[in-house]
């Protein structure tokens, strides 16, 4: 953890605004707004098939949607091209692909050809970004060699290094043990709170998401309910999705 | 025996193909695309043959106009996700050997191409050398600007996008590079061939490599290497060099293969 702090700014924001995604003549989700300032973390959950993914998938851009989604700085200017860090479930690669922790980042983050050569600045770069998820040690080791959980740690440095303005997270913690659930989100939370930017988590696990959400939308092809924590764990509209277990969470 | 000119020629020739072809294997490899660079050379036949027809003096133009266009066709499809794309290239790559093998076996006399089909790398021309020399510094020049990108593509389509990469500009012309350097090098190395010298290299280092910049030079090593030894093995026991330089690089991938294995345990 040896990043200069930066708080919040709060205020810059991304804003969902009538967002709905229509694939084969069926809308897979409708009318979706959302509200996401910096420094704070926005949960969406619900059940298989409810169209989180779906809504990832619009958010950045991948899919044609309809409504808008606009990103917003102090002035209530639209940022034209805002930095998204996006954290995949996992990556698709064969066990004797030869890329190393460097290499995948360096050649997202710098222009300096992985094949040729291995810059010192952008190693040492790279290992301090690393270092704030403890991971500075997998600089050289090949990704397609690392756990569940390390993978994890190396692809939300990833997803941090551009300094992003939103990060979102889709299922982040598939496959992953419970120390390691546990450390993942205790450094979403070091996240949130010291840098300046508005983390978007895709989950099914309530549990964490009551721990570490500020603000929940409860999702099942439209927004079924939305607020804080307490209010979406208490409402009719959570029970009857989830049934009568889930409700001692908070 | 580089007393003889034509030795001397296929070692240029040789010296500057297999390091080209170490280079783009690797990226090859990475991405799945062995079918594809198949189906390319495939589609050389196609392309000769429509020189025939349309008459065209230069046939080397016709080939690369025409793997070309197959290139884009073949990615634009794979592209819009369709269906599975080995079925796709399947389909293109026989549809162009029996389109260039019907119109080249008209009047009975196919066997006027048949060196196309396994190559001869001893009748390089100081002339051609020259465009292998010329696709060589273009090849280079693209992959220092635009590997760290197909890079990123390979390794997950929606990180790419989300860091700004332009998938379909960048793998357009990635197959734009491998169209031109298959035509150009089709006819020293042979259409049944030049697949085996664009994957084994970067295969067999793939075994043996834990980033991007072993796979590349051990690629490039085993690609020249066996160029050379087999140019060199070729002349002293008499057969065709472009068999002999695959046979020594696919010894070359067993030999990493099993010593990959034993590593491992």
């Amino acid at each position: 953890m040896n990043r200069a702090h930066k708080t919040a700014c709060g205020l810059h924001c991304i804003r969902v605004k009538h967002l709905s995604v229509t694939l084969a003549d069926q809308k897979i989700i409708e009318d979706i707004n959302l509200h996401v300032h910096c420094g704070s973390l926005l949960a969406i959950i619900g059940k298989n098939g409810a169209g989180k993914s779906t809504l990832v998938k619009a958010i950045l851009g991948e899919i044609p949607y309809d409504g808008t989604i606009e990103f917003r700085d102090m002035k209530d200017k639209t940022l034209q091209s805002p930095t998204i860090g996006y954290v995949p479930q996992y990556l698709n690669i064969d066990t004797n692909t030869p890329t190393s922790v460097y290499d995948l980042i360096a050649g997202f983050d710098c222009n300096i050809p992985v094949f040729l050569w291995k810059s010192k600045k952008e190693a040492d770069r790279i290992r301090k970004q690393l270092a704030i998820f403890g991971a500075e040690d997998l600089l050289d080791k090949q990704v397609s060699k690392l756990s569940g959980g390390e993978l994890q740690r190396v692809l939300l440095a990833l997803a941090t290094i551009k300094e992003p303005k939103l990060l979102v997270l889709d299922e982040p913690v598939s496959g992953i043990d419970q120390a390691g659930i546990q450390l993942f989100y205790q450094q979403i939370d070091y996240l949130k709170n010291n840098f300046d930017m508005a983390i978007l988590l895709i989950s099914h696990d309530l549990n964490y998401v009551a721990n570490c959400a500020d603000e929940v939308v409860l999702l099942d092809k439209t927004i079924l309910k939305a607020g804080d924590v307490s209010q979406v764990y208490h409402s009719a509209e959570f029970l009857s999705v989830f049934g009568q277990g889930h409700q001692e969470v908070k | 025996m580089l007393q003889y000119g034509f030795m001397r020629y296929a070692l240029a020739a040789l010296l500057i193909i297999t390091p080209l072809f170490g280079l783009m294997g690797t990226m090859i490899v990475h991405k799945k695309m062995s079918f594809f660079s198949d189906a390319l050379g495939h589609s050389a036949l196609t392309g000769v043959a429509l020189g025939v027809v349309l008459g065209v003096g230069n046939s080397n133009l016709s080939l690369i106009v025409f793997a070309i266009l197959f290139a884009l066709l073949l990615n634009y499809i794979k592209q819009s996700n369709l269906m599975a794309t080995d079925t796709i290239i399947s389909v293109f790559s026989s549809l162009s050997i029996a389109i260039g093998l019907a119109i080249l076996s008209q009047g009975g006399n196919f066997s006027k191409y048949s060196n196309l089909l396994v190559g001869d790398i001893l009748s390089v021309t100081p002339k051609e050398i020259g465009y292998l020399l010329v696709i060589f510094f273009a090849a280079g020049l693209f992959w220092l600007l635009c590997f760290n990108k197909l890079h990123g593509i390979s390794i997950d389509p929606v990180l790419a996008r989300t860091g700004g990469i332009k998938i379909r500009l960048i793998e357009n012309l990635f197959v734009v590079v491998v169209a031109v350097i298959v035509m150009l090098s089709i006819r020293w190395v042979g259409i049944l061939l030049i697949n085996a010298l664009l994957t084994l290299p970067a295969a067999s280092s793939r075994n043996i490599s834990v980033n991007m910049r072993e796979y590349h030079l051990f690629s490039i090593i085993f690609s020249m290497f066996s160029g050379i030894m087999g140019l060199f093995l070729s002349f002293y026991i008499n057969v065709a060099t472009g068999p002999m330089i695959v046979i020594i690089s696919s010894l070359i991938f067993f030999a990493t293969f099993l010593y990959s294995r034993k590593s491992m345990r």
